[in-house]
């Protein structure tokens, strides 16, 4: 197995994914409208699957020689990945469906106005 | 500065710009195209990163069906005035907070970032064997693979995910 060397060190791929990750807090904190805010939420779900993705690249640079014996190890970010992708598709479906009947209710989705469970 | 380099750097910046633009937007149409462009950059970083397989399902079904999802409600409750859809931004006094909030978590983050990757050990150099359907495909249906589990629960969550829609979206059961 010959090796290359990264021609983009990790913590490039790190701090790219960490700056979305903020983008999408800040955009969940200031929007208003929820499908906006959903996007906001995938922004983020987007930005750890870039770090996972990142990280199992660049696994065998960071355990010590030997460490890891199997090939599949390599893989491991990438499966998470496709979980997070499955139940990121879930959160959409339901979430859109909770939408669709507040507005079918109230004919208004503003998050500010949305308070039935206010205590 | 070679040539990886110079793509990522082009893709960071398409993704961070795009990324800001969907958060100013007052639009929510144009805030998902700016979310599409920020996901197709990401695609195009996966296959840089040698995950192949994930970029092709990161455009199949991120950009392809949850933003098609995303526009299609868009349309679907754009039922009354063009007004009720248009997103205002909250007051400026909030915007700063959440610019406060989101500065004080991104150093946190960089801190972590810099002050583990400076204590990391060093390994063998990276292989450059990119990672397809069929390595994915062992990991995930071996009957060793610690991923099959997983799949099983992660396959019922979506039916569960599936059947609630249609009892939250449907008028009468």
């Amino acid at each position: 197995m010959h090796g290359i060397q990264p021609g983009v060190p990790l913590g490039y791929y790190l701090t790219l994914s960490a700056v979305l990750f903020v983008i999408g807090v800040a955009g969940v904190i200031v929007k208003r409208n929820p499908i906006v805010i959903f996007m906001c939420v995938e922004l983020m779900l987007n930005a750890v699957n870039l770090t996972l993705v990142a990280f199992s690249r660049y696994q065998s640079t960071l355990t010590p020689a030997g460490t890891l014996t199997s090939p599949q190890h390599y893989l491991d970010g990438q499966m998470m990945v496709i979980f997070v992708m499955a139940v990121a598709a879930a959160e959409v479906s339901v979430g859109l469906g909770i939408l669709v009947s507040i507005f079918r209710q109230r004919t208004s989705i503003s998050v500010d106005e949305i308070d039935l469970m206010r205590g | 500065m070679n040539g990886q380099l110079i793509l990522f750097a082009l893709l960071a910046i398409v993704a961070v710009v795009c990324g800001i633009m969907m958060v100013v937007q007052e639009n929510p149409v144009r805030s998902a195209l700016n979310l599409v462009m920020v996901l197709f950059s990401i695609a195009i970083l996966f296959l840089t990163l040698n995950a192949a397989f994930i970029a092709a399902i990161q455009i199949i079904v991120y950009a392809g069906a949850i933003m098609v999802l995303f526009v299609f409600v868009i349309m679907l409750l754009n039922m009354g005035s063009g007004e009720q859809l248009v997103d205002r931004l909250r007051p400026l006094g909030l915007r700063w907070v959440s610019a406060v909030i989101a500065l004080v978590l991104g150093l946190i983050i960089s801190w972590a970032i810099t002050g583990n990757l400076r204590s990391a050990p060093a390994g063998t150099t990276l292989s450059p064997a990119l990672v397809g359907p069929r390595e994915i495909g062992l990991s995930l249906y071996a009957a060793n693979s610690v991923w099959l589990f997983p799949f099983e629960i992660v396959s019922i969550l979506l039916l569960v995910a599936a059947i609630g829609a249609v009892m939250l979206a449907k008028r009468r059961i």
